[in-house]
């Protein structure tokens, strides 16, 4: 394993990657009529994050250093870990506890910066949003907690001694972005193809340490929580229209519905 | 009367939309106080009483326009301390998450996010936010106060009601440990001819479409249409397209008179910055897609002959 250490010249950095097991985005059944999950549904480390681990290990890889994978879930959440383990990273941490089922966002961010604070590292690197939840304020609340800095939404980061450059993609192009280590930035999917673990990666990753966290350890008691769900409703649904094969009259129906909508 | 705050976001010493679509709503909520901050603050504040700020807090201080989020959560932060709102709107963008997610951090509070309406109930806020794609529809209740709510784009319609606001000077100071991840560069990407958001016809591709080489052909129908490209997030992530041109969750809420959907399963993810348009019409060779179960016209089919098709069609019909 891997040994780091700050380092003032910055040719070592320490990275946590924040992880989340999700329900696999390929599969299509949600909800139960009773509009609980679907529970039965396969579960995956999300791929937004294993673009933040693969850019981990490359900053890892260019300037020396640790990467750390950090979870909050139920026990199984630690075959997302492992999957990240076996693809190259350190070791992780669960977090994991009863009482965090169902945790609002605050909550998650201040488990989660509980259990990053000791590690001290230099960078935190996040999704820009989770496959499942897609709402993507974790990041900026676990910053403000960590005391960090934050840069979201990088399609490019640059590390060099102890400032980090990041492209931020905005509606219109990009900013470029800069901050001093420490700092937290999210990442967008886009930003590095993940690799694939190797066989040698996942016999490692076997003996890579998943250490396991409960509330108490984290000094963190769960309080009432910031908003609750008072009842989910069906959308208004739109009604499925017509579906035609195309049998070479396609392109004539979609001149009629442009028509109709006055665009033609 | 409720004391209802509009983080006001500026970009570049633009005052954006989205503030004007919070305003719209604000109005009916209670007393309306807008926060604008940065460079343009005050010009802004002018366009704020128009359509309703009873009072404007306005700081010009250019730390906010050079370093993310920190100075502005500061100035929310110390803001809040002399007056206790009941609600906190934001805007579901980028910028404004990133404030609303420290402020709501600093202040030890819930927030709820990606909302379509707020109402006020029980006297409390019930914001309702879409799921699974807008299947469903949640209604959260902010237990706090104040309720911190960050509202998608284009949920509400922007409109004056007369006014002039009471213009107030935000005092805040903006310490050097706020000012740390700094914007030394802003970079536009070629920009669309039209603006997706505004668009009449959008034309939105996703892996279907084969790979980034085919997108012209999108374009080619946009021209045609006078309209413009969207696309996926799986072929943003892919790298196919940049994210300016995501439809989505958490790309841009398009509302268009016609959506064409070529190439797109229709993900939750994606349906739900979509779902609002007028006339949908997919084209995709999976009859089982889910997007074939929103659209008015669902044509099972080959895209890449289908497009190129239709744009002569349209040209044809066009004279």
């Amino acid at each position: 394993m891997t040994v780091s250490r700050r380092s003032d010249n910055g040719s070592l950095v320490k990275i946590v990657v924040t992880v989340k097991q999700v329900p696999d985005p390929n599969s299509t059944i949600l909800l139960e009529p009773d509009n609980t999950l679907a529970r039965d549904r396969e579960v995956v480390l999300d791929p937004g994050d294993e673009c933040g681990i693969e850019e981990g290990l490359q900053l890892k890889e260019a300037h020396g250093g640790e990467v750390v994978l950090v979870s909050m879930g139920p026990e199984r959440a630690k075959d997302a870990i492992r999957k990240g383990l076996s693809m190259g990273a350190d070791r992780g941490v669960l977090i994991s506890d009863e009482q965090l089922a169902g945790a609002d966002v605050l909550l998650t961010a201040r488990a989660l910066a509980a259990a990053i604070k000791p590690e001290k590292p230099d960078l935190v690197i996040c999704a820009t949003e989770s496959y499942d939840g897609s709402t993507g304020m974790v990041p900026p609340m676990l910053a403000e907690l960590l005391g960090l800095p934050q840069m979201t939404i990088a399609k490019k980061v640059e590390v060099d001694g102890s400032t980090v450059k990041v492209h931020r993609q905005t509606a219109d192009g990009y900013q470029v972005v800069e901050a001093s280590t420490p700092a937290l930035i999210t990442v967008t999917a886009g930003i590095a193809e993940p690799r694939y673990a190797s066989l040698k990666g996942i016999m490692a990753a076997r003996s890579k340490e998943i250490k396991q966290l409960g509330l108490s350890e984290l000094g963190i008691e769960r309080g009432e929580p910031g908003e609750t769900i008072d009842g989910l409703a069906d959308a208004e649904a739109r009604k499925a229209g017509a579906i035609i094969e195309d049998d070479g009259t396609a392109v004539d129906r979609i001149i009629q519905v442009l028509a109709q909508a006055k665009v033609v | 009367m409720a004391n209802v705050w509009v983080y006001a976001e500026l970009n570049a010493g633009k005052l954006q939309s989205t503030a004007l679509e919070l305003m719209a709503k604000a109005r009916e909520l209670g007393d309306v106080y807008a926060i604008a901050l940065g460079t343009g603050a005050k010009a802004a504040a002018a366009t704020l009483g128009k359509h309703g700020a009873k009072v404007v807090h306005v700081n010009e201080d250019k730390a906010f326009d050079e370093y993310v989020a920190e100075p502005s959560a500061d100035a929310l932060a110390a803001l809040h301390g002399q007056h206790q709102p009941d609600l906190i709107l934001f805007a579901f963008t980028p910028d404004s998450r990133d404030v609303a997610g420290r402020l709501a951090a600093r202040l030890g509070k819930g927030l709820i996010s990606n909302a379509s309406d707020v109402v006020a109930k029980d006297g409390g806020f019930v914001a309702r936010v879409p799921y699974f794609g807008g299947a469903k529809l949640a209604s959260m209740r902010a237990n706090g106060k104040p309720a911190i709510v960050l509202v998608r784009p284009k949920s509400f319609e922007a409109s004056e009601s007369g006014g002039t606001a009471d213009v107030k000077e935000l005092a805040v100071t903006i310490g050097e440990g706020s000012k740390r991840a700094r914007i030394v560069e802003r970079v536009a990407e070629a920009s669309e001819k039209v603006k997706l958001e505004d668009a009449k016809v959008v034309i939105s591709g996703g892996r279907g479409m084969g790979g980034p080489d085919n997108f012209p052909l999108l374009e080619a129908l946009a021209n045609a249409l006078g309209g413009a490209v969207g696309a996926s997030r799986a072929v943003v992530d892919a790298g196919w397209v940049p994210y300016s041109m995501q439809v989505g969750q958490t790309g841009k809420s398009v509302r268009p008179g016609v959506y064409i959907a070529v190439g797109i399963s229709g993900a939750m993810q994606h349906t739900v910055g979509m779902k609002a348009s007028k006339v949908i019409i997919a084209i995709n060779k999976d009859a089982e897609a889910p997007i074939m179960k929103m659209a008015d016209l669902g044509v099972v089919g080959d895209a890449l002959k289908i497009v190129p098709a239709l744009t002569a069609a349209v040209k044809a019909k066009k004279g």
